[in-house]
């Protein structure tokens, strides 16, 4: 099915520095708008006391992006308004389990299209780690400020995206926003599969470097 | 469970980014049931994906997707679970995969595809994967792999040029390595292989019987 809608559209080849640099129509970079604290702090209202309107907020905020972000890959308008609605409603439910302390606001809804994208496109729940299962191995103790996503952190991750060689660049493009497997990327780009591996391995670690993890 | 062998970043990010089958994704959800670390670097790669969400091209959304999902959140739609109730830590593995084996492995159905070697099929369509049981002693016709493909011990243990792999050990090899494993503990070795390509048997079969005389 995916591919089906996907070879409808000829894909945009869009360079990764215009994405992540584009600006609105007020000459604004859209995320200027809202900080990662202040969305933060709107999904804890919308967890705390279920307000409307902090989940108003959320969504001019996140559902054109998570629109955008589906359209890159192809998929139709009418498939990406689903996967933003089927999105929004869980970010509504299940906004009481979203710790700032594991992941920005941004990561967080990432993680939830994309689960959805996966559950509607291939009819299937996207297996995950079930950590009420007995042999679910608990996170060693956080010391300090170990893994708060801060706001230079997602900077930092934006700067390392914008920083990649084209050809780095280009696979992580196809991995997220085209989700894609190691072998389509290989077809599609006539590389061979080890070397897809090899380009997804040094990009992930420019990124990680970025971030300061010891690899 | 001491793990020793994990899935390379590749593999890791590509589950993060979605693009990853979901007969691969059971695998290595398994694996970051038991497994911290790679679960941390996941968690990273999340990160690339939250920071593409926030900086890509907004699209406009029709007002009526934010009115659909109100009505559903006053109708107190429920949200979609998983029909059935996972059971956890067969073979002593975390979910999914411990939830998708079952407790007597020799309730399956096994058929013999070479000298002490029989396999299985657990699940169904997309999420089917490979079940592969090597009694003691015997060996894996020297092979490499054409795809992307995976293999979790489920019991036992095998050797290979790599080294020596335990239950929940995770073989994620280059496609252009070429490896022996050789089942050498006292009981079978069971393995769980699982591709990014649709699951075939009957292409498998002849493929392991190519190999067994060196085509």
């Amino acid at each position: 099915m995916l591919r089906v809608i996907r070879s409808r559209k000829p894909r945009v080849r869009v360079c990764m520095r215009a994405i992540l640099t584009r600006t609105s129509d007020t000459g604004m970079t859209q995320d200027a708008a809202l900080s990662i604290n202040d969305l933060n702090g709107l999904l804890a209202r919308v967890a705390g006391s279920r307000s409307r309107s902090a989940f108003r907020e959320l969504f001019s905020h996140f559902a054109p992006r998570i629109k955008g972000f589906m359209m890159k890959s192809g998929t139709s308008e009418e498939m990406a308004e689903e996967i933003v609605q089927e999105t929004m409603v869980t970010v509504w439910t299940k906004a009481a389990q979203f710790d700032p302390a594991k992941a920005g606001a941004s990561t967080w809804i990432f993680t939830i299209a994309r689960n959805k994208r996966i559950d509607i496109m291939r009819r299937v729940n996207r297996p995950a780690p079930d950590p009420e299962d007995p042999m679910f191995q608990p996170d060693p103790p956080i010391n300090g400020e170990d893994f708060t996503q801060s706001n230079e952190d997602q900077v930092r991750v934006r700067a390392a995206l914008e920083h990649l060689p084209p050809e780095q660049a280009e696979i992580i493009r196809l991995s997220f926003f085209d989700s894609l497997t190691h072998s389509e990327i290989a077809a599609q780009l006539a590389l061979p599969l080890g070397t897809v591996k090899s380009r997804l391995r040094l990009s992930f670690r420019k990124i990680r470097s970025a971030l300061g993890d010891e690899r | 469970m001491m793990i020793r062998h994990h899935p390379n970043d590749a593999t890791l990010l590509t589950y993060a980014s979605g693009g990853l089958s979901t007969a691969l994704s059971t695998i290595v959800a398994t694996h970051l049931g038991a497994c911290p670390s790679c679960r941390a670097s996941a968690a990273r790669a999340e990160q690339i994906g939250g920071a593409l969400l926030s900086g890509v091209e907004p699209v406009d959304v029709a007002t009526s997707v934010l009115d659909r999902i109100f009505d559903r959140i006053d109708a107190g739609e429920p949200e979609q679970e998983p029909t059935t109730a996972p059971r956890f830590g067969h073979q002593g593995l975390p979910a999914p995969l411990g939830s998708l084996l079952p407790e007597d492995m020799d309730s399956l159905r096994w058929w013999p595809v070479g000298p002490g070697i029989r396999q299985a099929r657990l699940g169904e369509g997309e999420a089917a994967v490979r079940l592969l049981r090597i009694a003691p002693g015997r060996a894996v016709p020297h092979h490499s792999h054409g795809g992307h493909e995976m293999t979790m011990i489920v019991s036992g243990s095998y050797t290979d040029e790599i080294g020596r792999f335990l239950p929940g050990d995770v073989a994620d090899l280059d496609p252009d390595v070429a490896h022996q494993p050789v089942s050498d503990a006292a009981t079978d070795c069971i393995c769980v292989i699982a591709t990014d390509a649709p699951l075939e048997f009957t292409g498998w079969v002849p493929r392991l019987m190519q190999s067994l005389v060196r085509i």
